[in-house]
């Protein structure tokens, strides 16, 4: 098991690395400079800037220069918030974004699993019907689609909860949270559903009840272990599907997270900021996957044994 | 002679006529309502939008400030935005670059992932392993910020969204393509073909590739909607369409901003998206199950 | 007073194509200390009629449709489901076919085991695994301490099964329901179980219902055989009675479907067509795992016109070696020689005019053709690539195919799914004569099919290996098909060649010790 975890480590840090030099070109070969929009600026200021941000260097100079910054744990300075650095940015914006992602995960999770167990165990009536419909539902109402109606409804006719922001008001932490788990709830139910009816139709299910174990004892004891392995897997895609989705959610919510500095990133030409935060999720994302990966090969007892390596 | 060859002749013809897998799989999907309905939708919508410059009842750029936004209407079946503009032209137009991204970019993904996947499965081997690795890498890459930064670097630009989503989509398409021809290989029928001795490339087009097909056709029914998700995405976000040009992404964004005054400027575009991707998820479940094909993703 | 009565029971199935009873008011009984075998093809109800008595059939589809099976003076079928579930795997147990896939992957031997203990009788965790220690001992594994706490992939297909039956005893049933328990065993590793459950039933005094396909199978365990076919019983009594004088021409059919009788073979003047030097064909997993010699330094030669049957168990290397003289499989190493032609030697045209000329019947009809293809399409293909006939004799020919095998012309439009396996093996039997073959290897042709099934494609192939002049490469576990095909007799055990002889010599008397504990394997010692 330790083999597989260290191969897939290592397999990781290419990709991290991939990801890193990409970025780094593809923000320095966009067209037009950081300060080129801004309409006052003179020759010598520009210059200057240029310099205190290493801009005037060499491109394999800068590139040699950011990587020795990071690996320092350094994501150099905001071009557009002078004095503040993309660590201090991002470090304000994780908690929020970690919070919602967190609560979003928790509401796919075990609404999802729920519904796709409770489904599979009745396939083809109403019990299944019903939840899977409305998973179809959560797959087919986007995000950005669903936040405004939610809004609309709850926030603005009905008056229940509020419309922005995190943590000022109470309950204002709920249409966030579930305009962001809601796709991942239905995902996850459709998973749940499949891998339980895979697993149940298996022999050792007869076997089980064969032995006299009630429904209940066939479904947890037996069937759950194996059924559940495939949402197990799904949430390393699943996580950067929701760090995605919280570019959305957290605009319309107006929520101070990561998500929006990105999307405020992208808008205001932020080039640091954008390099700093696609490295920074980025990492996040490979390593999630990586855990994800893990945790579901750790579940399957054939192939523990395996990456074991050698022992029977 | 003359009678050989007749009996020959009556050969086919007097035999009774099988079912073919497909027939089966047409048949079972018949009797999917949903499914059914799903498709007839979409060849529905797939008309309106390519008829839609003689359909639309408006000139698309016509905007009519005095007038703004004003509920649906007997002029304006849908209303009108906050420019005056028909909704449901506007509907009409965003829908042909959603839907035009939706197949453009899945077939990208199509012709690249099943041409990979086909070679990797068959030649095996080294090569497998190196083109499989290069889908791995490129799978652990976080690509939905990789296309949000793209799209940020070079502008918005429809052709390289094409292209972006295309070059995401690809890779679940050469893995299942990989795996089907993988275990069509070990066959007995397709090691039956190769001691009839048939070569390489007529066992790919006899025996191989009309058994993958199904996989391959129910996972692209699916992938469609994923595009136009990811599509209404950015365009929501702002970094997808362009303004003169439109999506239902970028409709259901303005709709977001106005929703308060105007909540049919949001709830139309909203309905027109949700109803094709309905359309096209059971239209896919119902290939999936008409297809009997198991299983997604490995 | 008999274990169990079963009464005019009858099952049906609905489905979206209707209703399908499958079992039409089946009687029987088990009496304590007997074991009473049910024996039917696929399809016969016996399984069915099992499953249903014990709530485990799903409903719907199935649904019990009439009659009564008393249990203790109980009538089974009207119980409630927690009822039933009380005398589940604590009064009745099972065993079932497959032990690769009946065992949860995902939970250790013991947790499994000691199940039913916790559920039934609310052991302590502590007694139930002292118990179902020495259970696993007395079932005859080795190091039940340690077999407690493994995975079931760690364990062969005999001793799964063994895992089994262990459970299927730990609570002391008074019967046991035993369905195919053999099949999917090795000849060896079934005889051992066959024993096993003898002893076991004598030991703990209790009834067996054994569900079997093969007649020979349970000749020489059962008290008592029920004959099944399309639902209903066609004949019962005592083995002895139904193998003298069975009254049912079904029972018949099946007694003479048992392959029977020793070849003697008519090989007058042999000239070897197959030359096999030091045959090697290793698979490398991995570049530092040791290699698997699947075939390792195999002679041997087959002669024109003759049979050669070449028997062995699962991973003995036999289907490798049949799929190497083909080329199908790669050679690491050695020689082999088609009518004085190097095979190994050739490439492209060579080869592909040498395919021609041998030919391969596979085991599986269900895999063997290409699900997308009409009968006539599958036989015409082998005929246009090597310009067997004219496109205008095309027809002709297919036609000609069709009756050799045994198929009616009016199938000719039709696809693989639409036929039974028989009628399967029949179109890939066809493929494979085509293009008029001098030398055909036969990979286990007949076990995939039903026995009486298997009866008539052993005489088809019979019949056509003489009309066709064919030498065939007969490939079996079953000593019993051998026997009754093969001119001479090569046996493989661990990749290499143990025995070879003539079947006179090798089934009266074996040299070597593995070939010698085959044949005392072999089973229905009470029918010859």
């Amino acid at each position: 098991m330790l083999r597989f975890i260290t191969g897939r480590l290592l397999q990781a840090v290419p990709v991290i690395f991939i990801v890193i030099t990409a970025t780094f070109f593809l923000v320095r070969a966009a067209p037009g400079g950081p300060f080129d929009d801004e309409k006052v600026v003179l020759p010598e200021v520009k210059k200057a800037l240029e310099a205190q941000y290493k801009l005037d260097l060499p491109l394999h100079e800068q590139y040699l220069a950011y990587l020795s910054d990071l690996s320092h744990g350094d994501l150099g300075p905001s071009f557009k918030y002078p004095g503040r650095s993309v660590n201090e940015i991002l470090f304000s914006g994780l908690p929020v974004t970690a919070e919602l992602g967190l609560y979003a995960l928790l509401i796919a999770l075990i609404i999802g699993t729920t519904a796709g167990v409770f489904a599979s165990l009745k396939p083809n009536t109403a019990q299944d019907y019903i939840p899977m419909s409305l998973a179809m539902v959560g797959i087919c109402m986007p995000s950005f689609l669903l936040g405004p109606l939610l809004v609309l409804v709850f926030g603005i006719y009905l008056e229940w909860l509020p419309i922005s922001g995190w943590g000022a008001i109470p309950g204002d932490k709920i249409l966030p949270s579930i305009t962001l788990g809601a796709a991942y709830a239905a995902y996850v139910a459709r998973l749940s559903r499949a891998g339980m009816l895979e697993i149940l139709s298996q022999d050792y299910i007869r076997t089980a009840r064969a032995k006299g174990l009630s429904e209940w004892q066939v479904v947890i004891k037996h069937a759950l272990r194996g059924g559940l392995i495939p949402v197990i897997a799904f949430l390393g895609p699943a996580f950067a599907g929701l760090l995605a989705g919280s570019f959305v959610v957290e605009t319309i919510f107006q929520i101070p997270g990561l998500g929006r500095f990105y999307v405020q990133a992208a808008f205001n030409r932020d080039y640091t900021m954008i390099l700093g935060t696609t490295v920074f999720l980025s990492t996040l994302i490979v390593l999630f996957n990586l855990v994800s990966d893990i945790t579901a090969a750790w579940l399957n007892p054939r192939l523990r044994a395996q990456f074991s390596g050698g022992e029977r | 002679m003359s009678q050989t060859t007749g009996s020959a002749a009556n050969l086919l013809d007097q035999a009774e006529q099988g079912s073919s897998l497909w027939q089966d799989a047409w048949r079972r999907l018949r009797k999917n309502k949903l499914a059914v309905a799903g498709g007839a939708i979409l060849i529905l919508l797939m008309i309106v939008a390519l008829l839609t410059p003689w359909l639309a009842p408006y000139n698309y750029e016509t905007q009519d400030l005095d007038l703004g936004a004003t509920p649906p209407s007997a002029q304006h079946w849908l209303g009108t935005d906050i420019f005056g503009r028909d909704l449901l032209t506007q509907i009409m137009y965003g829908g042909r670059v959603s839907l035009a991204v939706g197949f453009i970019a899945t077939a990208v993904a199509l012709l690249i992932g099943v041409t990979w996947g086909a070679v990797a499965g068959y030649v095996g081997g080294k090569v497998d392993a190196v083109m499989m690795r290069l889908v791995d890498i490129l799978y652990a890459l976080p690509f939905m910020i990789f296309i949000v930064l793209l799209m940020v670097v070079f502008g918005r630009n429809v052709l390289l969204l094409f292209l972006a989503i295309g070059a995401v989509e690809w890779l679940t398409m050469a893995r299942i393509m990989r795996s089907q021809v993988q275990s069509l290989r070990q066959q007995e029928f397709v090691e039956a073909a190769i001691s009839l001795g048939l070569g390489p490339a007529a066992i790919l087009r006899r025996h191989v590739v009309p058994n993958a097909l199904g996989p391959i056709i129910v996972y692209t029914t699916l992938t469609i909607p994923s595009v136009m998700l990811l599509e209404a995405f950015l365009s929501f976000l702002g970094l997808g369409i362009q303004p003169p040009q439109t999506s239902w992404g970028l409709l259901i964004s303005y709709g977001a901003e106005t929703m308060e005054e105007y909540p049919w400027l949001l709830i139309f575009p909203g309905l027109a998206l949700t109803i094709t991707l309905f359309s096209l998820n059971f239209l896919g479940d119902g290939l999936r199950d008409a297809l009997d094909v198991r299983g997604s993703k490995d | 007073m008999a274990l169990l009565t079963v009464d005019s029971l009858q099952v049906s199935f609905t489905t979206r194509n209707g209703t399908h009873q499958a079992v039409k008011g089946v009687s029987f009984s088990v009496e304590p200390r007997k074991l009473t075998a049910i024996i039917g093809e696929s399809g016969s109800g016996k399984s069915v009629s099992c499953y249903a008595m014990l709530g485990l059939i799903p409903t719907p589809p199935g649904r019990i449709d009439g009659g009564t099976a008393l249990f203790d003076g109980r009538d089974l079928l009207s119980l409630s489901e927690g009822e039933l579930r009380a005398i589940r795997g604590r009064d009745i147990a099972m065993i079932f076919q497959d032990p690769m896939t009946c065992l949860n992957p995902f939970m250790t031997i013991g947790e499994q085991l000691i199940e039913p203990l916790l559920v039934h009788q609310k052991l302590p965790k502590k007694q139930a695994t002292e118990r179902a220690i020495a259970l696993l001992d007395e079932v005859g594994i080795r190091a039940p301490e340690t077999t407690f706490n493994a995975y079931p992939h760690e364990f062969s297909g005999g001793m799964r099964q063994r895992v089994m039956i262990a459970m299927a005893l730990i609570n002391e049933p008074r019967l046991l329901i035993a369905d195919e328990p053999t099949t999917a065993l090795d000849v060896t590793i079934q005889a051992q179980i066959l024993k096993l459950i003898a002893e076991l039933q004598k030991k703990r005094d209790i009834g067996v219902l054994f569900i079997s396909h093969d007649l020979a199978v349970v000749a020489d365990i059962a008290d008592h055989i029920v004959v099944m076919e399309q639902g209903e019983v066609v004949e019962q009594g005592a083995p002895s009675d139904l193998f003298s004088a069975a009254k049912h021409p079904y029972t018949q059919k099946l007694l003479d479907a048992i392959p029977t009788g020793q070849r003697v073979s008519t090989l007058t003047d042999p000239k070897p067509l197959i030359e096999v030097q030091q045959l090697r064909t290793w698979f490398y997993p991995n570049a530092k795992a040791a290699p698997v010699k699947a075939v390792d330094d195999v002679s041997l030669t087959i002669h024109r016109g003759e049979i050669l049957g070449l028997v062995g168990e699962s991973g003995s290397g036999k289907s490798t070696l049949g799929r190497a003289l083909l080329r199908l499989a790669p050679i690491t190493d050695g020689q082999v020689s088609f009518d004085g032609t190097r095979v190994t030697d050739l490439e492209g045209n060579g080869l592909k005019e040498f395919r021609r000329r041998m030919q391969m019947i596979f085991q599986d009809p269900f895999a063997s053709l290409n699900p997308r293809m009409t009968v006539y399409d599958t036989l015409a293909e082998p005929l246009l690539l090597h310009g067997i006939c004219a496109k205008s004799e095309l027809d002709r020919v297919i036609a000609r195919l069709m009756d050799d095998v045994g198929l009616a012309h009016s199938f000719i439009r039709k696809y693989p799914h639409e036929f039974s396996g028989g009628q399967r093996q029949r179109i890939a039997i066809g493929r494979a004569l085509a293009t008029k073959p001098e030398f055909i290897v036969a990979d286990e042709p007949v076990s995939a099919l039903d026995v009486t099934i298997q009866a008539q494609i052993l005489d088809l192939l019979m019949d056509l290996g003489s009309e066709y002049g064919l030498t065939m490469l007969f490939i079996s576990h079953d000593m019993a098909v051998i026997r009754h095909i093969a001119d001479r007799i090569v046996v493989m055990y661990n990749g290499r060649l143990v025995e070879q002889g003539s079947t006179d010599q090798v089934f009266n008397a074996p040299k070597e010790a593995y070939t010698q504990s085959l044949l005392a394997s072999i089973p229905g010692a009470a029918l010859q």
